[in-house]
């Protein structure tokens, strides 16, 4: 057993400088996105630059916190941490005021937390716990129905608050669970259904019979054997699939709200809306194209401080990366980013514990999620959905659960060589 | 399975997918940023400007078309201070007659507000000032002239129930983000109610401008440009004319008419004197009238039609006590009741004046009885054995006629008016430790109850329709759509429809040889009313009348209100039969009556403050 000299023993700095690197950006961006040249003070808290640099000191302070705790301490107490968390979440549901249409706020004095910010860490924590025991198989059905209910659960209390941003992250485990056993052809299966859907929503139920119903007929007639057994199995899968396009059809024309069919129809490209729906995501193409090669320069964007593109400093903080900084600042952010989820997983192999590795493939799941989404919805790839970029957007509970989410990865990395040794 | 871990080659595939999403974005990035010229913008001085366009507020009409509220063009020279950096401040000092300082001042208040967002630097030019601005626009950068509408008012009248509009407070700014600073939002009476439906939606045009203030076209062939969609069109259930003329007979009066139709609840006048121009409260004389408005002693602001609710039904008030005697079972229409020049009860004596006695129940109205009333209260209150139970059952009745509460529909403002309750006398005088008659005042109308102009308006109507009213509405259509259902769901009273014939026809015969406005009498058409006064602790008492007309097929129903006129027979009786008159029949024949209403002054010389 080693002594541990320091709290920044072990760790890994490439993390730790992608960290700061990403973080010291953001907040350069939101700076430039409420410039006003009456408040020059980078220290005023009127002003969201001035906040966020209270909650980037804070985090850096928590992040230290963690790096002091044992290492033990996360893995052990995984499920109380998980437990508490839920409750956080119900708490939540129960006390938030109506904030945008979503009840996700929670007052503590003149502070505002958004406690599914860190249901995520916590989640990832349990999950890590329950996946990275011994005498748990991936094979067996239980063990997917467990980890069903681990990430059911936050997943369905955040969609209560209607916070879906927030809800479609616990998507991104099923990477998770990938890397952990999960049979591939289940990912491929998901991902056939999602196309159908997709195809769905382009395509009336007759359009989608025909489309299908060729596919069977073609798949029949390139069989050697056309028994009665195959066309009935083909015929049973028909009936299957265009069961799920009408389900599908029922639930965009029935259950989705009209804001959000447009967002679908926007993206799908069946309506173009550049005045309604499709504002926020044109204005924000503008301010993003109109950054050229090499950007308008600092605190020179024109497109981005004029509020016309919406949550410029919180969702939307790309657009005045693209503009200020061109097309070689957004590079440099994608590369970041990239760099920092590879270095993840790359770190995550290398562990001796099953539980730290786990917990690395949620933490680089979510930051894949989060970065996929965001800036795909700033240049019109992805579905206006209202999730942060991490580091980058302004707002306390974002960066604070990121930061947490990231460092317990750095410390139980660092912990790796004290472990079974 | 600690040490090995199964499927690590599964890596490279979550590995490939992460590369897979950033080479995706790099290349619709690389396209968007560098390939795509359109979303350059061609020179980089080049600056986008988005100029509001302000859609016409709604117009409204009343209830014959007749045109109340139309737009007037304007203009307001905006700065963007960002821009406005190398700006030629003598010719602007020049052309709008302004000091430098003053020039600075407003810089410095431009520049709080905003260095990137237009601020307004002067409002509503005039269209020669305008004129000579747009020629010399090139040599002000950074400043612009954006269109603007005001209100104006073909006809003076309706001020109250207009209402006016002005700049959206910060308040305003921060509770709903449509609004931006400089927006005009309705800030009183319809302008207020309707104010959604009135404003329609700004439009945003996105023009590209170079740096000599040029505009260089629309931004994408307008691509992104919203088009302003103007406000809807209001028809007010208001007859303009009746309105009018009911102004005209309140000038140099303090009080307030109402009056409704019966069959729908739609407010045909809503008169509150003093009243004043509502061109007054329109522009950049606005706030300089305002605070004359509001010093004035005689408070032209306050609409007594609506707020003005610590005042008493008086004698009003018996036809309600009349309809409740019956429905309880205390007096039927032949119930007499002698009148010894008051009601007298041991020691305690409530005085009435001369008339005839006994009376029956229609007589009883005629001449404004106290006696029988203290009677039929006292009754009511006892009819049970326990006068808090008996007072209860009163009050559920009273208050089914929409008095002591508020109706909820578009008035802009309203009170609720003072019903008493159990719980009010209990603290006064202990846990049913009061009689009947320690409230008698309420027999006839007087005491602890507090009625607004529109809710007696309201009872006369729910009387005059035998048992149930609609709640009194300001507004008949938007946009040519009748308001459906909203505000037309029927109220009942709790009280039968036969008990009403009696009571209707003692209101006949108010105008009838010895009633108490026989003088304001018709020849034509059969009218109902009730005189009544409020006490006034303050100075001379308040003049009411309560009317509708005619008897079989109610079309109009009013309540006159007449501060320090005293009893309801000199002035209230005269101007509601007035009203009625110009009502039915579109004239006035009984120019011996109207004349000396016109006349009358009743405003105490002591208070009017001359500005």
């Amino acid at each position: 057993m080693r002594e541990q000299r320091s709290i920044f023993d072990g760790i890994d700095w490439v993390l730790v400088i992608l960290f700061l690197l990403l973080v010291f950006m953001g907040w350069l961006n939101i700076y430039a996105a409420v410039f006003n040249e009456e408040h020059q003070s980078i220290f005023d808290t009127t002003q969201r630059y001035g906040k966020q640099l209270i909650f980037i000191g804070f985090s850096v302070f928590v992040a230290l916190v963690i790096l002091l705790i044992d290492g033990k301490f996360y893995s052990t107490f995984s499920v109380p941490i998980y437990i508490a968390n839920m409750l956080l979440l119900i708490v939540v549901l129960l006390t938030a005021k109506e904030v945008a249409g979503a009840r996700s706020w929670i007052d503590i004095g003149p502070l505002k937390l958004q406690p599914a910010e860190f249901a995520k860490s916590a989640t990832a924590l349990a999950l890590a716990s329950f996946l990275g025991d011994i005498n748990t198989r991936m094979k067996d059905l239980q063990t997917k129905v467990i980890a069903g209910i681990i990430l059911g659960i936050p997943a369905a209390l955040i969609l209560l608050q209607n916070d879906t941003g927030s809800m479609l992250v616990f998507g991104a485990f099923a990477l998770v669970l990938y890397r952990e056993g999960l049979s591939g052809n289940i990912l491929l299966l998901g991902l056939a259904f999602a196309v159908l859907f997709i195809f769905s929503l382009l395509f009336t139920p007759l359009t989608m019979l025909i489309i299908l119903g060729s596919i069977g007929l073609i798949a029949f007639f390139f069989q050697r054997k056309k028994t009665w057994k195959l066309g009935l199995g083909i015929g049973g899968i028909l009936v299957v699939l265009m069961g799920f396009v009408y389900s599908v059809d029922y639930l965009f024309n029935n259950v989705l709200e009209p804001h959000q069919q447009v967002r679908i129809n926007v993206l799908l490209g069946k309506e173009d809306d550049p005045k309604g729906a499709g504002y926020n995501v044109n204005q924000s193409k503008i301010a993003i194209g109109s950054g050229g090669f090499t950007g308008k320069g600092f605190l020179k964007g024109t497109q981005t401080k004029y509020d016309f593109v919406p949550e410029q400093t919180t969702d939307f903080i790309f657009c005045t990366v693209g503009e200020e900084w061109g097309f070689l600042g957004t590079f440099v952010v994608i590369a970041l980013f990239t760099a920092l989820i590879l270095r993840i997983l790359y770190i995550s192999e290398r562990q001796r514990s099953a539980f730290t590795r786990i917990y690395g493939y949620c933490v680089a799941s979510i930051f894949l999620f989060h970065f996929m989404i965001n800036i795909g919805m700033t240049i019109g790839l992805m579905p206006v959905i209202g999730i942060p970029l991490p580091f980058f957007s302004y707002g306390g509970s974002s960066l604070l659960g990121f930061t947490i989410l990231l460092f317990i990865f750095i410390k139980l990395d660092g912990y790796r060589l004290q472990q079974l040794r | 399975m600690a040490f090995e871990s199964k499927h690590t080659d599964r890596m490279y595939v979550v590995m490939g997918i992460v590369l897979l999403v950033a080479i995706t974005f790099l290349g619709r990035l690389f396209y968007i940023q560098v390939i795509d010229e359109s979303y350059r913008l061609s020179a980089e001085n080049n600056v986008l400007r988005y100029e509001t366009e302000y859609p016409a507020r709604g117009l409204m009409y009343d209830r014959n078309g007749e045109l109340l509220v139309y737009n007037e063009a304007a203009y307001d020279l905006m700065v963007v201070p960002r821009q406005a950096t190398e700006v030629d401040t003598a010719t602007i000092c020049e052309i709008l007659g302004i000091e430098r300082d003053q020039f600075t001042r407003r810089m410095v208040k431009a520049k709080a507000y905003s260095w990137r967002k237009p601020s307004v630097f002067e409002k509503q030019i005039s269209a020669e000032t305008y004129a000579m601005l747009q020629e010399k626009l090139y040599r002000l950068k950074g400043f612009f002239v954006q269109k603007r509408t005001l209100r104006k008012y073909p006809k003076p009248i309706a001020a109250h129930l207009l209402g006016y509009v002005g700049e959206a407070s910060q308040r305003k700014l921060e509770e709903d983000p449509y609004y931006k600073r400089g927006d005009y939002v309705g800030i009183s009476g319809l302008e207020k109610s309707y104010e959604e439906e009135l404003r329609g939606k700004k439009g945003v045009k996105v023009i590209m401008v170079d740096v000599f203030n040029r505009t260089k076209g629309s931004y994408k062939d307008g691509k992104y440009d919203t088009v302003a969609v103007a406000g809807k069109t209001i028809t007010c259930s208001i007859d303009a004319e009746l309105q009018a003329y009911g102004e005209k007979l309140m000038q140099n009066k303090t009080g307030a008419i109402v009056a409704l139709e019966p069959s729908s609840g739609e407010i045909l006048a809503l008169i509150s004197a003093p009243t004043f121009d509502p061109n007054l409260l329109v522009g950049r004389v606005r706030s300089e009238n305002y605070v004359k408005l509001q010093k004035d002693t005689l408070k032209p602001l306050f609409n007594r039609a609506l707020q003005s609710e610590q005042n008493p039904p008086g004698s009003t008030f018996k036809l309600i006590n009349a309809l409740i005697g019956q429905q309880v079972g205390v007096v039927n229409e032949n119930t007499t009741y002698r009148c010894p020049r008051g009601y007298v009860s041991g020691n305690f004596r409530m005085g009435c004046h001369d008339h005839r006695s006994p009376l029956n129940l229609r007589e009883s109205i005629q001449h404004s009885c106290n006696a029988y009333y203290g009677n039929v209260f006292r009754n009511i209150i006892d009819h049970t054995g326990k006068p808090w139970e008996g007072f209860r059952i009163w009050r559920q009745h009273v208050m089914s006629f929409g008095l002591g509460r508020k109706f909820f529909t578009d008035l802009p403002i309203e009170y609720a008016g003072i019903v008493p309750s159990n719980e009010f006398y209990d603290k006064h005088y202990g846990k049913n430790r009061w009689k009947s008659l320690t409230i008698i005042s309420l027999a006839i109308g007087q005491g602890e109850l507090g009625t607004t102009p529109i809710q007696l308006a309201n009872m006369t109507a729910a009387i005059a329709n035998r048992g149930y009213y609609y709640p009194p509405h300001l507004v008949k259509a938007i946009d040519g759509e009748l308001i459906s259902n909203r505000f037309t769901e029927r109220q009942n009273t709790t009280i039968d429809k036969k008990y009403f014939d009696p009571v209707i026809d003692g209101m006949a015969m108010v105008f009838q040889q010895g009633g108490t406005g026989y003088r304001s009498r018709h020849d034509s058409i059969v009218m109902c009313g009730k005189t009544g006064t409020a006490q006034n602790p303050h100075g001379e008492d308040h003049s009411i009348f309560v009317c509708f007309a005619p008897k079989d097929d109610p079309k109009i129903a009013l309540a006159v209100f007449v501060e320090n006129a005293g009893g309801g027979s000199q002035y209230g009786a005269p101007i509601a039969s007035l009203m009625v008159e110009k009502y039915l029949t579109d004239t006035i024949q009984r120019p011996h009556l109207e004349k000396p209403i016109l006349e009358a002054n009743l405003i105490d010389p002591k208070l009017k403050v001359v500005h």
